[in-house]
């Protein structure tokens, strides 16, 4: 029988030689450095400027999202918030569940979970029409013109 | 407490009555582990370690333990007591609070072979696989290798690890999966890594950057806590992350 040594020196072969463990981790720092900023102005905008928390109704958010500033603040809020939860999350799976199965379904519900809220809240964040021309008079806002 | 006869002499040592809880496993009759107590006198210099040895030395031959120098260098004795790694040989019995049981435990996350006795091999082939020895290129030096204090020093702290893997099984990641490097073959890395001497630090770093290698680290500092040797281990494997990220060593 014969073995065969590899050369002395020889680079060792490594399983995915890639950045992504690396990557993930300097997103969760950017990400929840750039929350705390987002979320407490989020906050603050809401719930203490002008008539604080009685001024939040649903034509206070619809006001909001008529400004593409918020816009984009909700829209950054969502992203980051929902990445960030997924991979933290994702590591909690890869500490915790020890059976390859388990830990795969658990990602795949995961992932499904996190793609869903992205998709909508993005949706609803770009495509939100508080006044939609075919809805019933009754069930619209009274900041609407009825025509 | 038994009272002794004599009245007591200036300056000595106090004795006390220990109860040690110990964790038991014999592969050829236990299916499960189970708790055994024993009672006994010691002194106030006395460490866990000799109380072990009374034990297995006049109560009960059969109790398995690993120790080898029995003076923390050897690296031999690290077991759960009262929940937290230590080496059984740097442990005094005076400073633990003896009005409960002391608790022995084998090191976990690596699997019992008998009583305190666990399998090590997944410990050092982690350690193997960061390359612990010196990495070089070109050809040998006609003289020593120079090195000044300062780049001594720089990775001087993981210089001092004596390999008990107290740090790597009190890790809770090391625990739940068995693929983690874990905190020692970190610190073992990091003495290299940071050797000027040394030239295969991409390699290593490259090793660590692994899906298993230091991110999964979520600095919980149990392994600093457990370091019988004092060796900071959460900030090594801070400083081989920070190397990753700027890939500056």
């Amino acid at each position: 029988m014969t073995t065969t040594i590899p050369a002395p020196r020889s680079p060792r072969r490594l399983r995915g030689r890639t950045n992504t463990e690396l990557y993930a981790w300097m997103f969760m720092r950017a990400s929840g450095v750039l929350l705390v900023i987002l979320i407490f102005t989020h906050l603050f905008v809401n719930l203490i400027t002008g008539d604080g928390i009685n001024a939040l109704d649903f034509g206070f958010v619809a006001g909001k999202w008529a400004d593409p500033l918020w816009q984009v603040w909700d829209l950054l809020m969502l992203w980051l918030a929902m990445l960030h939860g997924t991979n933290g999350l994702r590591t909690v799976i890869n500490d915790y569940a020890e059976r390859d199965q388990l830990r795969l379904w658990l990602k795949v519900g995961l992932y499904t979970a996190t793609t869903i809220t992205i998709v909508l809240g993005t949706l609803v964040i770009f495509t939100f029409d508080p006044c939609p021309p075919d809805a019933a008079a009754d069930l619209l806002p009274s900041f609407c013109q009825v025509p | 407490m038994t009272a002794v006869a004599e009245a007591p002499v200036a300056g000595a040592v106090p004795s006390f009555q220990v109860t040690l809880r110990l964790r038991r496993f014999n592969p050829e009759n236990d299916t499960e582990p189970r708790w055994e107590e024993h009672t006994v006198t010691m002194h106030g210099t006395d460490r866990v370690l000799d109380a072990l040895h009374k034990i297995k030395w006049e109560i009960d031959g059969s109790l398995t333990f690993r120790r080898s120098c029995a003076h923390g260098i050897c690296g031999s004795d690290a077991m759960r007591i009262n929940g937290r790694n230590r080496l059984a040989c740097k442990t005094l019995l005076k400073d633990l609070p003896l009005d409960k049981p002391v608790t022995i435990e084998p090191i976990k996350g690596l699997a019992v072979l008998k009583d305190l006795v666990v399998d090590m091999d997944p410990f050092f082939e982690a350690y193997k696989s960061i390359m612990p020895f010196l990495v070089t290129s070109g050809n040998d030096p006609s003289r020593e290798r120079r090195q000044s204090p300062e780049e001594r020093a720089r990775y001087d702290d993981t210089t001092k690890c004596i390999m008990c893997a107290a740090c790597t099984t009190s890790c809770p990641v090391y625990w739940s999966d068995g693929q983690y490097f874990g905190p020692q073959a970190i610190v073992g890395a990091h003495r290299f890594i940071f050797d000027s001497r040394d030239e295969g630090a991409e390699e290593r770093l490259e090793i660590l950057n692994d899906r298993d290698g230091v991110w999964r680290c979520r600095t919980t500092f149990n392994c600093t806590d457990a370091c019988p040797r004092g060796i900071e281990v959460t900030k090594a494997i801070q400083e081989v992350k920070r190397a990753l990220l700027f890939r500056r060593v």
